[in-house]
């Protein structure tokens, strides 16, 4: 067990800079996600945390050790990597001992280990097979069980489920999760995918340009996204944005709409902002917004409909079950208190 | 909703199906005929030669003179001819070391280029020089480095550097001259192992290497537990491709030293050019090239046996 921080940390690949002072401050026994869109540095900082990657600049501790200049097999970590890097000519079995035969461990201790390992991820029966003979969900958990055996201070995730199918991924993802519950090992996970990272994370860091957009609990980041990005990355569907301005206590997009304002708080309110409304914020009222109806994409549980307000396009998640046809004019009203509002200039949140 | 003058809907052309479409539909008439010319090249430049080479074995053919079948007479002579045995001798001896040589040095060479280095494509072109020139230019330009009186080592040697008061023996006597036939097939045999195990080493995926790293492996451990075996099933192909054409070789020795000096440095195939065409004894000659085929069997057999895939090769079927 072991806390991670990562202090200022800089990359540069030649002359291209893939980190900018990323400053990440991870708990003991927490599980944190590197979450971001591909080529925001995710995986580059992983790897930095793993050795595989050196660093241009600042420092990266491992339960208060620096280790910059430590090689990856004295860091006390293991990592599942995206192609789980299963030795092919090896059988589980000796996948998993690998890193104690290295060790010169005795046999007993080989197999005492990989026995336990085993058995935290029910492969007990696939012992002696080899990794072309797996499927994926298992060939994900002899990576899982390789990275057990190691008794590891951190574990480190490189979108270990970007391989499997999406039904499997649910199911691979729940397991994982319940593995941290079980060993309560401090875990670095990237992924691209937000959900993954809303759904196992007791902390997401949000990358974007080798830039730490936002560094905090999942349901924080849903509810107070600090700036456009963070508010359009988190959340699915992703969060509606309306340009326009602020007159008359009233937001207005151009074509005149007016969209009820956040109750105000202390801060001064620019002019131009940015108005962010999540599709199940909105609501269908009778005195509500005319906006025209696009597409009707009913779920069973929900129905999202395509919204047309002006000229910007715009989607509701509607709890109730809605009849309403292309063309139809459809009045919707969001919940003032869950508006989102943005400096246009910055993209910054205008905090209410 | 079609107006006038729009251009109609373009139908695709119904063609009726000539005999000629029927019979090239019909499998085993294509069958036939895409064989033919693969199995008409093996018929006559393969099987042909290789059936007369085995009759002539089995005959007095002379040069001019077609010979009658003598049954083992040749092969009951050779055993007798020491020539024969010396000949055996080195080209085992020939191929085992070269084969040893090449492997070593062309997988350190591949190790090095599978690095990044600068100028990469440069130097993995130039690797390639000794392997595509001619095989006679090259032997031709080792005869003359082994030249008695003009050797360039000698030269350097004595005359540069002063280390020595003598020409260097490269080729006058039977253990130099044979070891100065290893070196130059070595230097001509790396670039082809060196560049096959190139490729089989970047089939490797760096994954399996951090992985072993984390594991914490050492380089040596890293080359022994995944380069290794990893590489093995190119590198079994590959030796049984050099055995085969070690063996055989026949241009670097016969331009260097002609089976000289004494017949030391004599290989099956040089041994049995000699007896067969400057000699004129077509079915002795025929039968010391048919000696070869056992040991040439043997060697496919081995790549056979080492090339069946692996276990951790094959697919989901059982163990």
């Amino acid at each position: 067990m072991a806390t991670v921080e990562v202090t200022g940390v800089t990359k540069f690949f030649g002359s291209t800079q893939v980190l900018k002072d990323v400053y990440v401050s991870i708990a003991d026994g927490e599980f944190v996600v590197l979450v971001g869109p591909s080529g925001c540095g995710k995986s580059t900082l992983l790897r930095m945390i793993a050795g595989l990657e050196n660093i241009t600049g600042g420092t990266i501790s491992i339960g208060g050790r620096v280790v910059n200049t430590v090689p990856p097999k004295d860091r006390d970590i293991a990592m599942v990597f995206q192609n789980y890097a299963l030795y092919p000519h090896m059988t589980v079995f000796d996948n998993m001992a690998f890193s104690l035969k290295l060790a010169n461990a005795p046999q007993s201790v080989m197999e005492d280990e990989v026995g336990r390992a085993a058995k935290i991820l029910g492969l007990g029966q696939l012992l002696h097979r080899y990794p072309r003979q797996l499927s994926g969900g298992q060939r994900q958990r002899v990576a899982m069980g390789r990275a057990i055996v190691r008794n590891p201070q951190v574990f480190l995730f490189d979108e270990p489920l970007s391989n499997l199918d999406a039904k499997l991924r649910v199911q691979m993802r729940a397991e994982i999760k319940e593995l941290h519950e079980r060993l309560k090992v401090t875990t670095v996970y990237v992924t691209h995918d937000q959900i993954e990272a809303m759904t196992m994370a007791d902390k997401i860091v949000v990358m974007n340009h080798g830039v730490v957009e936002q560094f905090g609990a999942p349901l924080d980041l849903y509810d107070r996204p600090n700036n456009l990005f963070v508010a359009g990355f988190i959340g699915s569907p992703a969060m509606n944005m309306l340009e326009g301005r602020i007159e008359d206590g009233a937001f207005r997009t151009p074509d005149g709409a007016a969209w009820p304002l956040p109750p105000n708080g202390t801060g001064e309110r620019p002019a131009e902002v940015i108005y962010g409304i999540r599709p199940e914020h909105l609501r269908l009222d009778p005195d509500g917004i005319r906006t025209t109806v696009q597409v009707v994409e009913p779920t069973g549980s929900e129905t999202q409909v395509v919204l047309r307000c002006g000229e910007t396009a715009m989607l509701g998640a509607f709890r109730e079950r809605v009849s309403a046809r292309h063309g139809d004019v459809l009045p919707v009203m969001p919940d003032p208190a869950l508006v989102h509002l943005f400096d246009r200039q910055t993209g910054r949140r205008i905090s209410a | 909703m079609q107006q006038a003058g729009a251009p109609a809907r373009w139908v695709p052309e119904k063609r009726e199906q000539t005999w000629l479409a029927w019979l090239f539909d019909w499998k085993p008439f294509l069958i036939v005929i895409c064989l033919m010319p693969a199995v008409g090249l093996l018929l006559v430049f393969l099987t042909y030669p290789l059936g007369l080479g085995i009759y002539l074995a089995f005959t007095d053919a002379t040069i001019g003179r077609s010979g009658v079948w003598v049954g083992l007479e040749n092969f009951i002579w050779l055993a007798g001819d020491p020539i024969f045995w010396g000949a055996v001798f080195f080209s085992v001896f020939y191929t085992g070391v070269a084969t040893v040589l090449k492997f070593a040095l062309g997988l350190w060479l591949a190790l090095l280029l599978n690095n990044h280095i600068p100028f990469k494509s440069f130097i993995r072109a130039i690797i390639l020089v000794p392997w595509i020139v001619p095989t006679v230019l090259s032997a031709i330009a080792f005869w003359w480095i082994y030249d008695p009186q003009f050797s360039i080592i000698s030269y350097v040697f004595v005359d540069v550097l002063g280390w020595r008061d003598t020409n260097i023996d490269f080729v006058a006597t039977a253990w130099p001259a044979r070891w100065s036939l290893i070196a130059a097939n070595v230097w001509r045999g790396i670039p082809f192992v060196a560049i096959s195990l190139l490729a089989g080493l970047q089939t490797i995926p760096p994954s399996l290497y951090e992985a072993a790293m984390l594991d914490g492996a050492t380089s040596w451990q890293r080359f022994r537990y995944i380069t290794v075996p990893m590489i093995m099933p190119i590198l079994a192909i590959v030796m049984t491709f050099s055995i085969i054409f070690t063996f055989t070789d026949f241009q670097l020795v016969y331009a260097i030293t002609r089976g000289g000096p004494v017949n030391s440095t004599h290989l099956l195939a040089t041994l049995a050019f000699q007896r067969g065409i400057p000699a004129g004894q077509l079915g002795e000659g025929a039968a010391i090239a048919v000696s070869m085929i056992p040991f040439l069997v043997f060697a496919t057999l081995f790549s056979y046996f080492a090339l069946a895939r692996r276990k951790w090769q094959q697919g989901e079927s059982n163990d």
